[in-house]
């Protein structure tokens, strides 16, 4: 005769380890144990053990390789109650070779009666997980990583060529606030390849245009406009309210004093440039300790003959879509912190032979910028370089 | 002979070329001898000096020559030099 379904759970029970919530209390914290909260999302979102990953039951084989790789790892898996977990925990044993696994019996209802900590999850709202499903289900992203990007904070230097690709996808993606700094207007020419405004913008401010269109695509963005040229005077206090800065800037001076300010302030820059129909990429991040700089690479600009700007020497208008969304991935993988980023790599796209090479870019010891002392940085040198006058004379 | 990847601003020196090939056993023999076949080249890549400008970047294959042995670094016929300029363009 077939057992009822509680005698069945009783059976498994007896063929795998329990243990009290006591001795899991007990090595709450330890990295040689591996809790997994086996219960349905609305319960987890009402509260979990600290520290627990969840795995829940009718995802158990297909995620727990994600959850736990070390089949020799200590695993405590719990429920509710001590059921579903007794039945995953045969599971994992029997099934999947996993050779400490326990049931945590009472399971989450008993820890609580006990009085031990919960960390009651920061959750979404019904909208925000539908919005952002196609996120939730990477492993890599899930709805931590999903709310890492809505806490976070990413400012934009330039709501054009580049920075447009990027306003819309990282809008999309649900960073939670996207500062931008521009003071230009939008213009018929750019419209070729600045998609974050359109033809009834024109002559609008850009910061204006791309808040318009950012807000449409997702309302929860919080679009912080900083309709000016970037300064050294207020730089500092700029970049002190963002995580990650975006630099798509078409000069030189206002590209070292990105760089500079952020050096300053340990903040990671995600930089592209882009001309004809080639692009160059990378991530500076002196928060790392063998992060470069953008001195790092480019001490000093080519003359004025050398480094034509992209707007007067004409761009193909989707390489900037290419090379913006790779920052944008560029920013999503650093404030996920998953990956491997372009840090100490720059990485050259070459749109008309369809190729990509890169090159190592090496932290340069005697750096006249992040070798130093941060303190030592002085306002009056942020930004400028040697010849910094001539230069700037000579770009007009 | 050394592939040496030519920068789009640099193309017009080399008669609108995305790579050429020279000789030379090491990388200053190399950039001399692409020099020679395209003068303009000269004070693009060098200063007065002799030595690199300090806005060009030379790579050996993915390397920066700097942190191998400079200009002396030597170049097999395999190997592939990159010339790279700092780009700036992006917002306009």
């Amino acid at each position: 005769m077939t057992p009822s379904g509680a005698e069945f759970v009783r059976q498994i029970k007896g063929q795998i380890e329990e243990v009290d919530p006591a001795q899991v209390h007990d090595v709450l914290w330890d990295e040689n144990v591996v809790l997994v909260d086996v219960r349905e999302s609305d319960e987890v979102a009402a509260g979990k053990l600290p520290g627990a990953v969840h795995v829940p039951r009718g995802f158990l084989e297909s995620r727990i390789d994600g959850a736990v790789g070390d089949r020799s790892k200590r695993v405590v898996l719990y429920c509710a109650s001590g059921n579903r977990s007794a039945l995953a925990a045969r599971t994992l044993k029997e099934d999947l070779g996993y050779d400490n696994v326990e049931s945590m019996t009472g399971g989450y209802t008993l820890w609580k009666d006990r009085g031990y900590e919960v960390d009651v999850p920061r959750t979404l709202s019904a909208e925000q997980r539908e919005r952002y499903s196609r996120h939730i289900l990477i492993n890599e992203v899930g709805l931590e990583g999903q709310i890492k990007l809505i806490d976070s904070k990413v400012l934009l230097i330039g709501a054009g060529a580049l920075g447009s690709p990027n306003a819309l996808y990282l809008a999309a993606a649900g960073i939670g606030t996207i500062g931008i700094v521009d003071d230009d207007v939008v213009d018929l020419s750019n419209l070729q390849r600045q998609v974050a405004h359109g033809t009834s913008t024109i002559g609008t401010p850009k910061v204006e245009s791309a808040a318009k269109r950012i807000n449409d695509l997702n309302p929860d963005v919080t679009v912080v406009q900083h309709q000016q040229r970037l300064d050294a005077d207020s730089v500092l206090e700029l970049f002190k309210g963002y995580d990650v800065i975006v630099d798509g800037t078409d000069n030189f001076p206002t590209r070292y004093l990105i760089n500079d300010a952020a050096v300053r302030l340990n903040k990671p820059v995600v930089s592209a440039a882009i001309l004809g129909f080639e692009a160059q990429l990378s991530v500076f991040d002196t928060s790392h300790p063998d992060g470069p700089c953008y001195r790092c690479l480019f001490p000093v600009p080519p003359p004025a003959e050398l480094a034509p700007s992209c707007g007067a020497n004409g761009v193909l208008g989707v390489l900037p879509g290419t090379a913006g969304l790779l920052q944008a991935t560029e920013v999503i993988k650093l404030i996920i912190g998953v990956g491997d980023s372009l840090r100490g790599r720059l990485l050259m796209y070459d749109a008309l032979a369809a190729e990509f090479n890169e090159v190592k870019v090496r932290k340069d010891p005697e750096c006249p910028v992040c070798s130093r002392d941060r303190d030592s940085i002085s306002d009056d040198e942020m930004g400028v370089f040697p010849d910094y006058e001539a230069f700037c004379a000579a770009a007009g | 002979m050394a592939t040496i990847r030519i920068p789009p601003v640099l193309r017009p020196s080399v008669g609108g070329e995305r790579q050429v090939t020279a000789d030379g056993a090491d990388v200053g023999e190399v950039l001399k001898a692409l020099v020679a076949s395209h003068e303009e080249l000269g004070t693009q890549l060098f200063g007065a000096d002799g030595e690199l400008n300090r806005f060009v970047n030379v790579y050996l294959n993915d390397e920066d020559v700097r942190v191998l042995d400079g200009l002396d670094t030597k170049v097999g016929d395999a190997d592939t030099l990159q010339i790279l300029p700092a780009m700036a363009g992006g917002a306009a």
